[in-house]
């Protein structure tokens, strides 16, 4: 069945996947794929993710896994790879945010982008394992260990009169998740960065390969724990797909209700942070204190500051108490007032307003070019928005109003996050008056061998991806779990040309992308 | 300008009167100051480590800054540099892309190089501290690469139980 419109030689015969979710899988070959990575570019498709599997125990040598998003839905399509030289065509000349995702899949599986051009230095690999151990084979021992090594990464060299490199971290100056940064300037201006993430790399792929179905979702919520609500829904909705469990209606209310929450709170640090960057103390205490009386009503109603393990396969392992709702609705209010007044004072500040305005700014063409999602892309209109566009119950019914910007500035990213924060308050409200009583919790069924699901998740950050497999004994064959950052750390290499050094860290904290989400 | 005097003279002055009763803090809040005059005679100035986490620790270490629990006001201060701290704050099981940058910053680390492994991960104690285990990629908890002092559990621990160790390891530091 042709689900999917296609306009090719060659249509692609799409099936649904099983869950509530609009998601289809194809199978093809080289030829297919990259025809179809094209056509999805033409028609104003997304590059969502790409991973590997190790089917040689079923004598069927690897499988490339690429995941799009159409306006149909999410479009995986698979490549089956022989066993020797499992090569694939390089797909970041079509989409370029394919670059990091195949140089990962690479260093972890053995399965090798080909072609002019292609990108293919080390990723994830920081030289403290050795070449030809690939963890995510299946014979591969995980509990291996082998002495680090240092490294020598070739970076890319700016050429040109007076420009100098400055090299920064993995460890930076102040508490943030390590990475490394490589400016290349002239005088005060970038004229390029270039990234080398991977040093949080914990093997939580190959982990998930040790867990049973049912327990999986603790490691998915920390994956990135800011967002530990969005991964542990994310890996819950593929466990249920691929299971068909389902999910009692007040448990799907609970998890919208945590996953605005999570929402809510992390855009009010960020709110804070982004203040203090530009230079206003007060912005930070005045947010800080907001987000600390949020976390700690989390802790109250639902045992727990962020929620973690809030959401289990099957439905939910709290619930609301008896008068939470009235409290829920009083903070609403209280944090509706508080953020107004504050959203007056950045405003009208000058000060801050001048380092906000056109500053790390991310064009919607680059942002497009690149598959930028999420809060990132929705401040250089890109309308992608999955509590719209693709809605797992209870957003079907909630009308989720997608604010966007043009200007792609660290304002836009800013004034996005008021926005966003007024909609998720007007959305609490709305699912705790129409919150349905009832069951919190339904079984999940077994699981055939090579049954597959995904989860599809809007979280603060953008859209967190998890595709999962069954082991048909009670245990996960494979689990990829996608972090929108993939896609938006390339695009912050973009922002910050042309800025001088000194605005680097109020940029970065525009962005607040994941490092842990990506390094896995 | 107004405005903003307007929300200052509003919101009061939060660590003076948290909303609720929080006679623990209070409580600990005082015991780190009297342990850092006598134990250090300035204040404690501490380097933190993310040698692996999933950023959920760091949230919390953010929120000790936060008004509520006012750690600056306290005379603790968050360093860049380990070459001017007293303690690392660590969290995460070390990955082994992070060992070795680990290890540099602790031998950077002038004396009393106190270490407080943070979370479950850190520690290696907790409901979670097998969570991500110890493989190819990760060496564990942070004593299995570097001494430790104190070790922290929660997934995440709160901003109190960060404060109660942070104290412990100035308290245990003039006994060491
Ligand atoms: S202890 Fe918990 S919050 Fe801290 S790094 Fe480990 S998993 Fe994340």
């Amino acid at each position: 069945m042709q689900l999917i419109d296609q306009t090719l030689d060659q249509p692609l015969e799409f099936e649904k996947l099983p869950g509530g979710l609009a998601t289809f899988r194809a199978r093809t070959d080289s030829a297919g794929l990259l025809a179809f990575a094209a056509h999805a570019k033409s028609i104003g498709g997304r590059f969502v993710a790409l991973w590997g599997s190790d089917e040689r125990d079923r004598q069927a040598g690897f499988a490339l896994h690429v995941a799009f998003a159409l306006a149909e839905g999410l479009a995986l399509v698979s490549l089956p790879l022989p066993a020797e030289n499992p090569d694939y065509p390089d797909l970041a000349g079509i989409f370029p945010a394919a670059n990091r995702q195949q140089r990962a899949t690479f260093d972890l599986l053995g399965i090798r982008a080909i072609g002019t051009d292609c990108d293919n230095r080390p990723w994830l690999r920081h030289a403290n394992w050795p070449a030809d151990f690939f963890p995510l084979r299946r014979d591969a021992d995980a509990s291996r260990q082998f002495p680090p090594q240092p490294e020598d990464y070739p970076f890319v060299r700016v050429e040109g009169d007076g420009v100098h490199e400055i090299p920064v971290g993995p460890i930076h100056a102040g508490i943030i998740e390590p990475g490394h940064f490589r400016f290349s300037i002239v005088g005060e201006r970038v004229m390029r960065l270039e990234q080398r993430l991977g040093w949080v790399h914990k093997g939580i792929e190959k982990r998930f390969e040790s867990l049973k179905l049912h327990e999986g979702y603790r490691l998915a919520g920390r994956i990135s724990g800011d967002s530990t609500v969005t991964y542990a829904w994310a890996y819950c909705q593929a466990a249920e797909s691929l299971s068909g469990c389902a999910v009692p209606l007040r448990a799907q209310w609970l998890r919208a209700l945590f996953l605005e929450r999570e929402r809510v709170g992390n855009h009010l640090g960020d709110l804070g942070y982004l203040g203090n960057d530009a230079a206003l103390a007060f912005g930070l205490a005045q947010f800080m204190r907001l987000k600390e009386d949020w976390l700690r009503l989390n802790a109250t109603l639902f045992g727990h500051r962020f929620m973690m393990d809030a959401i289990v396969p099957g439905g939910v392992s709290v619930d609301l108490p008896v008068g939470g709702g009235e409290t829920l609705l009083a903070q609403c209010s209280a944090i509706e007032r508080e953020v107004r007044v504050l959203k007056n004072i950045y405003d009208d500040h000058a000060g801050l307003q001048d380092r906000f305005l056109t500053t790390g700014r991310l064009l919607p063409k680059i942002a497009s070019e690149l598959s930028v999602s999420g809060l990132a892309g929705r401040a250089s209109s890109q309308v992608w928005d999955l509590r719209q566009q693709n809605p797992l119950p209870p957003y079907d019914m909630l009308d989720v109003r997608v604010a966007t910007h043009r200007n792609g500035d660290v304002a836009a990213r800013v004034t996005l996050r008021f926005e966003e924060i007024a909609e998720s308050l007007r959305l609490i409200r709305d699912i705790v008056a129409a919150m349905p009583a009832g069951e919190l919790r339904a079984t999940l069924p077994p699981a055939a061998n090579g049954a597959f699901g995904v989860g599809w998740i809007e979280g603060w950050r953008g859209d967190v991806l998890v595709a999962l497999e069954a082991d048909g004994a009670g245990g996960i064959r494979r689990c990829h779990p996608h972090d929108p950052s993939w896609q938006i750390w390339p695009a912050l290499e973009h922002a910050i040309m042309g800025n001088i050094v000194p605005d680097f860290p109020l940029i970065n904290k525009s962005f607040n992308l994941s490092y842990s989400g990506v390094d896995l | 300008m107004l405005h903003m005097l307007k929300q200052i003279a509003v919101t009061g002055i939060k660590t003076e009167t948290p909303p609720i009763a929080d006679e623990a803090l209070r409580a600990s809040a005082q015991r780190l100051e009297r342990a850092m005059l006598a134990k250090l005679g300035r204040a404690l100035v501490i380097r933190q480590v993310d040698a692996g986490s999933c950023n959920g620790c760091e949230l919390e270490i953010h929120a000790l800054c936060n008004p509520y629990y006012n750690l600056e006001a306290l005379g603790i201060r968050f360093a860049a540099s380990p070459k001017h701290a007293d303690m690392l704050l660590v969290t995460g099981p070390v990955t082994k892309n992070m060992e070795t940058a680990l290890k540099r910053a602790w031998e950077c680390t002038p004396a009393p190089k106190l270490v407080v492994a943070v979370g479950d991960c850190g520690s290696g104690c907790g409901n979670s501290s097998a969570i991500f285990g110890e493989s190819y990629a990760s060496s564990g908890r942070v004593s299995n690469v570097i001494p430790v002092d104190v070790a922290i559990p929660g997934c995440p621990p709160t901003p109190l139980a960060l404060m109660q160790g942070i104290l412990t390891a100035i308290d245990g530091q003039a006994k060491g």
